[in-house]
């Protein structure tokens, strides 16, 4: 390494992989880890205190759906007592009465919901759960009503794509001050189901359009944040601020990775929290390693511009369309392989047509399926 | 759905700014400098910015920020005023400080 390693400023928890819900565009891994699998209370706070101390400012809760853990306010409250930023990402369903005060009580400084559409049957097919709509919205009431800023988060694709300018109105009018429309990024259970949810080039312009609008309406009244869809882009995005930079993710079972789909690359070997402290993995994993900075850049990532802007972009993109995690992000136009991408657009809109049943989703379910072969 | 009348706060000299509750002032022990912790961003304000962050207490008005800053940097109040108050109303239209 030519440059020294920085401490991480931020860490993705999947604390669990069960889920009420069962969406086709999960980023989680295809193969899920079950209860039995889970980091106990103490490895988490022995965790988060290794994080703190390495120099971790915030961590985002997630999974799967985090509140199922039951030791869930405990654990923010050990991360609150460090001074470390917690973010709760949930999909608000099934949370009992009590626990999101609990939550507010133990010191969670913000929530992040997510919608899996802005219509009730939307929420419903996507997330293949009856009655989940009414429940998110009945959860932002009460994050409002505990005083706890709110950010709604929209996963969009070809099967809710049309419905952004509801999702405008719907987080406006829960109060959030924080919009986030995401485009669905293709890995684990999106990316087996991708020919089912990649929507056509007109309809992203659409969108688009439709975002740039409504942020310079509503500046000052809602943030909308937008993450540009991959297959659609002339540049990659700087994937995790760039490969073991400032950012890491720990799965259920405590294993540490550089970014949560990274398990797709079968050559990396990770460390799990516990054989290894946090601080060794972070600067001496094989795996962190591997794609730090740019020396393991090959052309024409190594002589580009921009190479300390998008870090080459994303690593596991690399390994699912080029086959080669050393590549360049296929995203970029100066890919060899950039063509590709709009061929699996083409694919995916000809499956649609094609397909007499287009909606047919994998839905995602622990023990379902194997990881996808491309 | 219910209908909602939300609005854009415009900055006066007689707001009185504060951090919102969401976004928290912390000195970082590990790199030696303050940050702002905010949902989705860790900021890290210069020396101007977190002498004018500090006087987001909701005691200090916009008029008395500029005089307080006026002396602290032997600057014009004049000549400081656009500064100051574009930096507030950019960090209210960001969701960080409540006008």
């Amino acid at each position: 390494m030519t440059e020294p390693v920085l401490p991480p400023i931020g860490m993705l928890a999947e604390l669990t992989h069960r889920c009420p819900l069962q969406c086709a565009y999960c980023s989680n891994p295809v193969e899920l880890l079950k209860a039995n699998r889970e980091m106990d209370t103490q490895g988490w706070v022995s965790l988060f205190e290794q994080a703190a101390d390495l120099g971790v400012l915030q961590v985002h809760l997630s999974g799967g759906e985090p509140t199922l853990r039951t030791d869930l306010a405990e654990l923010i409250a050990s991360l609150a007592r460090r001074g470390v930023y917690t973010n709760l990402i949930t999909a608000g369903v099934g949370i009992a009465d009590g626990r999101i005060e609990a939550f507010a009580d133990a010191g969670l400084d913000h929530i992040q919901l997510s919608f899996q559409g802005a219509r009730a049957a939307t929420t419903e097919k996507i997330g293949n759960s009856r009655g989940a709509h009414e429940k998110k919205l009945e959860t932002a009431r009460r994050v409002r009503k505990v005083d706890l800023p709110l950010t709604i988060n929209a996963p969009i694709h070809r099967h809710n794509m049309e419905e952004v300018p509801e999702f405008i109105e719907l987080a406006l009018s829960l109060g959030a001050e924080r919009l986030e429309i995401a485009n669905v990024q293709y890995a684990g259970w999106a990316l087996l189901n991708r020919n089912a949810l990649m929507p056509e080039r007109e309809a992203v312009e659409r969108q688009v359009q439709i975002v740039e609008e409504a942020q310079e309406r509503l500046r000052g009244i809602m943030t909308i944040d937008f993450v540009t869809p991959d297959y659609f882009a002339i540049y990659p995005k700087p994937c995790m601020g760039g490969w073991a930079r400032d950012a890491f993710m720990v799965a259920p079972d405590g294993t540490v990775l550089p970014c949560h789909a990274a398990g797709t690359i079968k050559s990396l070997h990770f460390e799990r929290f516990g054989d290894w402290s946090l601080s060794r993995i972070w600067h001496e994993s094989s795996a962190f390693n591997a794609f730090r900075g740019t020396d393991w850049m090959l052309e024409p990532c190594r002589s580009c511009e921009r190479k300390e802007i998008d870090w080459g972009g994303c690593r596991c993109q690399a390994m699912a369309i080029a086959g080669d995690a050393a590549a360049t992000d296929p995203a970029c136009i100066k890919s060899p392989l950039h063509a590709r991408m709009g061929a699996l657009i083409k694919e995916a809109v000809n499956t649609k047509t094609s397909d007499q049943t287009p909606d047919a989703f994998t839905y995602r379910r622990i023990g379902r399926v194997a990881e996808p072969i491309i | 759905m219910i209908e909602t009348t939300r609005v854009r706060t415009i900055v006066s000299m007689q707001s009185k700014p504060v951090l919102k509750r969401h976004v928290r002032l912390q000195y970082d022990k590990v790199r030696e400098a303050w940050a702002l912790l905010s949902p989705e961003r860790v900021f890290w304000p210069n020396e101007v910015s977190l002498d004018i962050l500090r006087l987001c207490d909701g005691r200090h008005s916009v008029a008395q920020m500029i005089a307080l800053l006026g002396d602290l940097y032997g600057a014009d109040e004049a000549e400081i005023t656009p500064d100051v108050t574009g930096f507030l109303q950019e960090w209210s239209d960001k969701f960080l400080v409540t006008l």
